[in-house]
């Protein structure tokens, strides 16, 4: 066996949420390869071989995931529930194999497209291309982080937290990445005249908004409005990558571009239709996702149905928080995001993620999406009893 | 509602038989396509027109249900196109009529005397006198058959010998590829419908509840499936995709752009016509076949890009009328409109809108000049003398996607054991929709594997009778969730991919019977030697040939099958069907 290319795992590690150097890429077109050398070649050799995948990739989590996971796994065991948009949309649980035998993993793997193995880390396949597997593992971190800070904050609205759960907080906590800055970087200035500088603006914005931790590579999307023309990431593009991950859809609908465009473009559309703001970037900047869900309302009729039926008019900081799934279906976010972004400079959308708007370029879209992750973050720690954890690197 | 039932029809003899379905055999055929395959069992070896061969219409496993597309038909039969055994999926009423009378699935052999129908009504089945109805345009037969649920039928070019027949299904599905038509007026078989109204049994109704929400949930946040795509415009919307990736075949795939697309296209249309409305399956959240005003149907991506880029017309209005035309006839209009491309390359002559009307209807009335037409476009070049202008995989002509512009298709196109169907191994979804993820559309890489999984997931989906655009947004994971719910058992997304691994593999077995082996499993020459039309940062170069042939010796080794394309003996005993 030879290595393999490792760009995807480097990618992980630069997201914060593999160890640098320990994930592990197997890749099998008609011979399997591995990434480096690993005792666990044998186990994901045969989980291969059962599952019939092209891939496979194992990625031991950075802290704070790390730490997250194993106590979520603790306590979860066989599989982590999270309720997040992504997780509830995509990926209905994380299987939790704690005996990380090929029977068991090829178990979880045939039934999920990710799961957990305590003391192992994040495995996930993909059929086609390990970028299958990278979202998965992607999300996965995102998903168990949402959970923890959810469960923990709705912990501390019932009581004391649990020493347990105390303990691995004060963990995670420690091991947070910066909040984003308060001052973000400068960006290049609008309007933007034509197709080819309105790219080139697209392209810094992702790369910028994937480095501040805004949103993880593969997910979020971006769009700039131009002579009647939305131009939006499309559907799975990385927004650090956006160089011919673009498509250019007539807002008059005379031609079908829009198919491989991003899961959001009826809501950009729609945006760009009602409030004439060309610059839409949307994140989802973790804390923020956190806020959405954090509610007091236990006794709610619609608890559990949070993400598609929320009733309440509620806030964070100036942004409203709305309900709504992915896309343009009967309860997609592209009836309730839209209406709510007209003359505001952000909305969160329940469980899920973080709209901004500029009125010239991306420059003032990207300050929004920073003040929101900044205030909900500072929110969410105060509540759990960090406040000066809130605004440390 | 009891255990389900087949039901054997025997035209010679005029006879209507119901026999239970051994539980085994439902678990490992599932339905749809899969069950369709497995009827036709011991009658594979004959010639198409042998009495003695079958045609087999299957609901899928998961037809009749309160589920978001899953009411899709399967049909297997012996194909006068390729020689070969052959399948179609049809969406539409009657798969899921059928499921609620309680069959899974209906053979048919033996060759009547004079048409006949079979009419099912819940619990009764009859053979029914059709003389007057076989040959009649499929709109009027449609109509004599309006009180019931759901009807498949053969059209004129059926009862005219035309290869290029194909079935319909409730007016507006079909006409199907691989000439079902012509093997249904070969048996004297004018048409199958059904109205049913039991509840077809499910072991947990809350969990399939639960599959059918999260599979809505998929669909919403499918781009392709929004009002901007499938939802809006059916699949003519990936017209444009075609045309935007420069893999739209034009004037005859010597060309891969025509740049009078945009006036074509779908939104195009309904500023000529009007807005469209859905004629959904049930269930269906999608809606892809739309009619326009006065009552055409806005033709598919096939059909709406062979009438005007393959034939170099620049004429939506003429694709519209084409494609109804087709409809009325029981025509394939993918095969109709490329051997009217495959006789314009090699005379010179190029047609004019007119003119194809015309032959649309020499084809299927089988009167006038060009009546060799309607053998297809292989026999006609052959006729010609320049074999080498038909542009067939296994004698059939190819859909509207160029291979030049994705190599994962190319690979499909060539190795389907049944003949070239676009989306059979799902490659288009990655190379071109970008789901689940974006693959390299001009790269190999990876490619035979992506071909093996996608035919092995397409065959157990296609068994179940879920929508092939459905499967765009959600895969086997919660389609197995949903079979789980149905039967009690639980059923995860691997054992459904290997259900579907030793559906395909059983396929070629059959047709390997038939003489299939790896000359057949290659495309045209064309594509080897010719570069598509670059433009706009897009090359497209000619395949490479040695590249193709690398992929396919690794699908050959994923799909057990030996260095000839034929099954593997261990294989073949591995999968159970030695």
């Amino acid at each position: 066996m030879s290595a393999t290319e490792t760009p995807l795992v480097d990618r992980l590690a630069k997201a914060g949420l593999c160890l640098p150097g320990r994930g592990l890429v197997a890749e099998r077109d008609d011979v399997l390869v591995f990434s480096r050398d690993d005792p666990l070649h044998g186990l994901l050799a045969e989980v291969v071989d059962r599952l019939g995948v092209g891939s496979l990739i194992l990625a031991p989590p950075a802290e704070p995931y790390a730490g997250i996971l194993e106590y979520l796994a603790a306590r979860e065991a066989p599989a982590i529930r999270p309720r997040d948009c992504e997780t509830r949309t995509f990926f209905h649980d994380i299987p939790v194999v704690t005996d990380p035998t090929a029977e068991a993993v090829v178990a979880a793997l045939s039934r999920r497209k990710g799961a957990y193995l305590p003391g192992l880390g994040i495995l996930a396949h993909g059929a086609l291309s390990p970028e299958q597997a990278f979202v998965t593992v992607s999300s996965v971190a995102l998903a168990a982080f949402v959970k923890f800070f959810s469960d923990a904050l709705a912990a501390k609205r019932a009581g004391e937290l649990p020493a347990p759960l105390a303990e691995a907080l004060s963990r995670a906590v420690a091991a947070l990445p910066p909040p984003p800055p308060a001052i973000p970087p400068v960006l290049a200035k609008g309007p933007f005249a034509t197709k080819s500088s309105a790219l080139a603006a697209m392209a810094e914005a992702g790369r910028v908004t994937v480095e501040l931790g805004l949103v993880d590579s593969v997910f979020g999307n971006i769009s700039y409005t131009l002579d009647g023309v939305v131009l939006i990431s499309q559907t799975g593009a990385a927004l650090d990558a956006l160089t011919g991950q673009v498509d250019a859809c007539p807002l008059d609908g005379s031609s079908c571009a829009g198919l491989t465009a991003s899961s959001e473009l009826a809501a950009h559309a729609a945006l760009a239709r009602l409030d004439g703001r060309p610059a839409i970037l949307h994140g989802h900047p973790k804390f923020a996702v956190i806020a959405s869900m954090d509610c007091a309302a236990t006794d709610c009729p619609e608890r559990g149905a949070c993400h598609v039926a929320c009733p309440a008019k509620r806030f964070l900081g100036q942004a409203p928080i709305v309900p709504g799934e992915v896309g343009a279906g009967p309860r997609g976010l592209v009836h309730t995001m839209p209406p709510a972004l007209v003359g505001r400079a952000g909305v969160v959308v329940l469980g899920h993620g973080v709209f901004t708007a500029g009125r010239t370029d991306f420059g003032e879209a990207l300050a929004a999406l920073c003040a929101i992750e900044g205030l909900a973050r500072r929110q969410c720690l105060a509540a759990l009893g960090f406040p000066e954890a809130a605004g440390r690197g | 509602m009891n255990a389900p039932l087949l039901l054997y029809i025997d035209l010679t003899r005029d006879t209507v038989r119901r026999l239970p379905l051994d539980a085994a055999d439902r678990a490992r055929e599932l339905g749809g396509r899969g069950l369709a395959w497995a009827l036709l069992a011991g009658r594979t070896g004959l010639a198409w027109d042998d009495p003695e061969t079958g045609l087999a219409f299957c609901p899928g496993r998961l037809a009749g249900l309160a589920l978001p597309g899953t009411g899709r038909l399967g049909a297997a039969w012996i194909s006068p196109a390729t020689g070969l055994v052959a399948d179609a999926g049809f969406g539409g009423r009657l798969g899921t009529a059928l499921a609620r009378t309680g069959l899974a699935g209906v053979l048919v052999t033996g060759r009547a005397d004079r048409p006949r129908g079979l009419v099912i009504r819940d619990r009764e089945a009859a053979l029914v006198e059709a003389s007057a109805l076989a040959g009649l345009p499929t709109d009027a037969l449609f109509a004599a058959l309006g009180a019931l649920d759901g009807a498949l039928v053969a059209g004129p070019a059926a009862w005219t010998g035309s290869r290029l027949a194909g079935a319909v299904v409730d007016r507006w599905h079909g006409p199907c590829r691989g000439g079902l038509g012509l093997a249904m007026a070969a048996k004297n078989f004018a048409f199958l419908a059904a109205s049913g109204h039991g509840a077809v049994p499910v072991a947990d109704s809350p969990a399939l509840a639960r599959a059918g929400e999260s599979v809505l949930r998929l669909v919403g946040a499918s781009p392709a499936l929004g009002p901007g795509g499938l939802g809006g415009y059916g699949d003519a919307a990936l017209f444009d995709l075609a045309h935007g990736r420069r893999m739209l075949p034009t004037r005859h795939f010597r060309e891969t752009a025509f740049p009078e697309a945009p006036a074509c296209n779908a939104p195009n249309l309904e500023r000529m016509f009007g807005p469209s409305r859905q004629l959904p399956c049930p269930g269906c959240p999608v809606g892809c076949h739309r009619l326009l005003p006065g009552g055409r149907l806005l033709p598919g991506h096939d059909a709406l890009s062979h009438f005007t880029a393959l034939l170099g017309l620049a004429d939506p209005g003429l694709a519209v009328a084409a494609h109804a035309a087709c409809l009325g006839l029981g025509l394939d209009p993918v095969s109709a409109a490329a051997t009217l491309a495959c006789l314009a390359e090699s005379t010179g002559n190029w047609p004019r809108p007119a003119r194809v009307l015309a032959d649309l209807d020499t084809m299927a009335t089988g009167r006038g000049p060009g009546r060799e037409l309607a053998r297809g476009a292989a026999a006609l070049a052959a006729d010609l003398g320049r074999p080498e202008a038909a542009l067939c995989v296994k004698g059939l002509e190819l859909p509207a996607f160029d291979p030049r512009g994705a190599y994962g298709l190319a690979l499909a196109l060539a190795v389907s054991a049944v003949g070239p169907e676009a989306w059979r191994a799902g490659c288009l979804a990655h190379e071109v929709l970008r789901k689940p993820v974006a693959t390299d559309r001009f790269s190999f890489a990876g490619k035979a594997r992506a071909v093996f999984l996608g035919e092995n997931a397409g065959a157990a989906l296609e068994s179940l009778g879920v929508c092939p655009w459905l499967a765009l947004a959600a895969g086997l994971e919660e389609w197995g969730q949903a079979l789980s719910a149905v039967t009690g058992e639980p059923v995860d997304a691997g054992e459904l991919a290997r259900l579907g691994e030793r559906l395909v593999f059983r396929e070629r077995l059959v047709n390997a019977g038939r003489g299939l082996a790896a000359a057949a499993d290659t495309l045209p020459a064309r594509f080897f030697t010719e570069p598509g039309t670059g433009g706009e940062g897009i090359a497209v170069p000619a395949i490479d040939r040695q590249a193709f042939r690398e992929a396919r010796g690794k699908y050959y080794r994923l799909r057990g099958l030996d260095a000839d394309g034929r099954p593997d003996p261990a294989k073949t005993r591995e999968l159970g069907l030695a």
